[in-house]
């Protein structure tokens, strides 16, 4: 029997989960990172229930990029996650402060000012270690025989620290923009100030990674700009900068729904610039995805079960959504049955 | 102290707080799904209304269970990434169906569970009940066989010291996955039935919501008579297994340091690793042969049969395994009680039995601890039992300064949480049944509300609601 070579298509669907966890997850640590500039505390309960009722599988797309990295790829989880010992700390501790904010501060007489921060602190914090993280990928990982031999502070540069406060920006915007589509009134009102104000930004952080990417690193430089590559990737840019032309123009209209479409876009071309200029690349700039991948029997075993789940997964994924489609409200808020 | 057992210390710390999360929350989901099925079935109001109580508590003990389960798979990687590159091809892929089948099941479900009650139909508010259920007990099977094949390996090869899969059958149902499976699943079960028994024992004697607690009381203990037995049945069966695989793991449990037949059961003693004997033992003879080998002349190996370095920390797991067994006795025995006053129908007249069923609702948590310390510091020196030692499965690049830092992060913040949590939890059960039912986050499906389209767009201030419980107040949960 021949083996079919299945790393690529692990690749995809990793992409695929880290893609979806950056889009869902996003929008949900992005009301976390505005939660606290809202000072109206009933519309602080339409931002949660806003987002309470996903927030949890949104945050299982992380789990299934980690798992799926540690199943599939386990020779880049081993030399990766040494190399970010701390963002991943910071990231995990901000997610579970985050995370039990939505319940305890639905209980009756529970201290809600104390778990509004560990909300909004616990946002910034993940946010800003995946930030982090994704930067130590264009930094690249010390490797040496499969084994990472830098130090738990290489991230500690930089260029990490600089992505970590665009993925903030970022979160932002995706967050801003999921509450103009999602609430109504004030508060719509000023979800769009905020999205036109971070936005700015936004297109800052996106310019500036575009360049410093290709030009701290040669190799990245080559794979963008020589010819015919400098054609098929020229779509990337050209479509960033139409959408965020869209974004501008929608933001302060009458426009619901477009601004975090334009938003998702603008995500979705960040990751695939950051996907071409790294393949084939898990953890750069010497581990390439084959070296990386476990034996093609776990590729395969996996494979067979991933093909009938993904498929029933995204089916109740969209029901989930779409029982709780409409714009939320403070009736009954997040709070208790 | 090194990176290697500080690495230790953390992953300990993490997984044991962890745990007593699904160990509530497996129990806690199927019992509800059981009362929305019951509900749905015979329309008793009553059903529903500790449906809708069980569920609040439910829902932030999953929250808690969510994050602090995000954390695992990292810790793998972060502290333990040798290990990682050399088991990942056998068990990396089981993980990774955890993920697939177990998480988006229960993810996407509970929202559904949690929020949904007026947005679906009935029928569909019920199977989300059961397919999170579904999801919890999903998830304990993949991770569960994970951690068994690490105790016992089998379905493997070893190509440039890496374990390539050879079955994944036979790497997902090796020799102690059946009985670890069942005996864990059955603790968690048992666990959340102590702790329903002792809150409907708690509203009888303080005299609030008889119905809901006769309904409580009487579900859990009829539960409990039959799985506490079967639980003690599947226990001893599972012990059987750890002799026949992990026989060192056997011997440090027992506190058996010869090797012999007609061994005695030690009762309590004081295991010394170094001079290699027990202080005050407390033992009878020969009942040791009969329980661990079901013959009084069956020959039990004891520690001295293996060297040193392939030995487990022995008062670690000596005092676990004890604790475990001390703690099925105090259940056997309050639900035999419980089955004689019952027909004397004087159940949920005996304070006496009520305040003891209150008193032993955290025993199964403990039991669980207690357990899970048996079979993990049971399987040291090793992370594959018998293949890997633990000290060659962590990270090189750790220093002990990096190790330090996480772990009093980890501490701190565990403490801080966990604390709260408890704390919340607490209250909502003291609050009980009671509160009115309302729908949480409803969502309008109109375009917009009347209200709030009325409201002048930049004034904030005029549309505040006063809601119950804005204020903050200053009964911290903390």
């Amino acid at each position: 029997m021949t083996q079919l070579d299945l790393v690529p298509l692990w690749a995809a669907i990793l992409g695929f989960a880290v893609l979806m966890y950056i889009l869902l997850d996003g929008f949900d640590l992005g009301v976390g990172i505005l939660f606290l500039l809202r000072k109206n505390e009933a519309d602080r309960d339409i931002m949660m229930a806003s987002v309470s009722p996903v927030w949890d599988f949104n945050e299982t797309w992380l789990v299934l990029g980690g798992g799926g990295l540690l199943a599939v790829f386990p020779g880049a989880f081993a030399i990766i996650l040494p190399a970010v010992y701390f963002p991943v700390l910071l990231m995990l501790l901000g997610l579970i402060f985050r995370g039990v904010a939505f319940e305890f501060r639905g209980v009756p007489e529970a201290n809600k000012r104390l778990w509004n921060i560990a909300f909004a602190c616990g946002s910034v914090l993940a946010s800003f270690a995946q930030g982090v993280i994704v930067g130590m990928f264009i930094d690249g990982f010390k490797e040496a025989g499969g084994v990472f031999v830098g130090t738990s502070w290489d991230w500690v540069s930089p260029f990490p620290i600089f992505a970590g406060f665009g993925v903030v920006a970022g979160y932002a915007l995706q967050g801003a923009t999921w509450l103009i589509m999602k609430t109504q009134g004030s508060l719509q009102v000023w979800a769009r100030r905020v999205a036109q104000r971070v936005m700015g930004l936004v297109f800052l952080f996106i310019a500036a990674v575009s360049v410093f990417t290709p030009w701290l690193n040669p190799r990245i430089a080559e794979r963008w700009f020589s010819w015919p590559n400098l054609a098929f990737f020229a779509p990337v840019p050209l479509v960033t900068l139409l959408l965020a032309g869209l974004l501008v123009r929608s933001a302060d209209r009458e426009r619901e729904v477009l601004p975090f479409v334009c938003s998702v876009g603008l995500f979705f071309l960040s990751f695939s610039g950051l996907v071409i200029s790294l393949w084939p690349m898990i953890a750069p700039p010497s581990v390439t995805l084959w070296q990386a991948a476990a034996a093609p029997v776990s590729h395969e075993f996996l494979m067979i079960g991933t093909a009938f789940v993904l498929p029933i997964l995204l089916v109740y994924v969209v029901w989930s959504y779409w029982v709780f489609r409409g714009k939320a409200t403070a009736e009954g808020g997040y709070g208790h049955e | 102290m090194s990176a290697l057992l500080l690495s230790r210390l953390q992953f300990a710390w993490v997984i044991a707080l962890h745990i007593l999360l699904p160990a509530f929350t497996v129990g806690l989901s199927c019992y509800i799904a059981t009362l929305e099925t019951l509900w749905w079935a015979t329309g008793r109001d009553v059903y529903r209304r500790l449906s809708a109580f069980w569920l609040r508590i439910f829902a932030v003990s999953f929250g808690m269970g969510v994050v602090s389960g995000i954390v695992m798979p990292f810790q793998f990687g972060t502290n333990w990434s040798r290990f990682v590159a050399a088991t990942s091809s056998t068990i990396g892929s089981l993980m990774a169906y955890e993920v697939l089948t177990a998480f988006f099941l229960e993810s996407a479900f509970l929202g559904v569970l949690l929020f949904g009650r007026k947005l679906v139909p009935q029928w569909a508010h019920v199977f989300s009940a059961i397919f999170v259920a579904l999801g919890t007990l999903m998830s304990s099977f993949w991770i569960l066989a994970v951690n068994s094949w690490m105790q016992t390996p089998t379905g493997y090869r070893i190509v440039d010291g890496k374990f390539v899969p050879d079955s994944m059958l036979a790497i997902i149902f090796n020799p102690s996955f059946p009985y670890r499976l069942a005996h864990t699943v059955t603790a968690f079960l048992v666990t959340t039935a102590f702790v329903v028994l002792g809150t409907g024992a708690h509203y009888l004697l303080t005299g609030r919501w008889r119905e809901e607690a006769h309904v409580m009381v009487k579900m859990s203990l009829w539960f409990l008579a039959v799985m506490v037995p079967v639980q003690v049945a599947i226990g001893d069966a599972h012990g059987l297994n750890t002799r026949e695989y992990q026989p060192v793991k056997l011997a440090a449990m027992e506190g058996l340091w010869d090797t012999g037949r007609r061994v005695p059961a030690n009762l309590f003693s004081i295991p010394d690793d170094d001079e290699e004997r027990n202080h005050f033992e407390i033992s009878i003879p020969v009942l040791g042969s009969i329980y661990l080998t079901h013959d009084p002349n069956g020959l039990v190996r004891g520690l001295k049969d293996w060297p040193r370095a392939d030995r487990p920390v022995v008062p670690i797991v000596f005092f676990a395994f004890h604790i475990m067994v001390a703690i099925a006795l105090l259940m056997l025995a309050t639900i035999v009680w419980g089955l004689v006053l019952w027909p004397k129908r004087k159940l949920y007249g005996s304070r006496r039995w009520l305040a003891i069923c209150r008193a032993a609702s955290p025993l199964g948590f403990i039991a669980v601890l207690a357990g899970w310390t048996t079979t993990e510091a049971g399987r040291q020196p090793w992370t594959v039992y018998g293949l890997m030692r633990t000290a060659d499965s962590v990270t090189p690049s750790l220093t002990t300064g990096d190790v330090t830092l996480s772990l009093v992060l980890y501490v701190i913040s565990y403490l801080f949480i966990f604390g709260a949590g408890g704390v919340l939890i607490a209250r909502l059960m003291r609050i009980g049944p009671d509160v009115p039912e309302r729908e949480r986050a409803t969502l309008d499906r109109r375009a917009a509300r009347p209200l709030s389209a009325a409201q002048p767009a930049h004034d904030d201030r005029a549309k505040a609601p006063v809601l119950p419980g804005t204020t903050g107040g200053d009964d911290d949960a903390a």
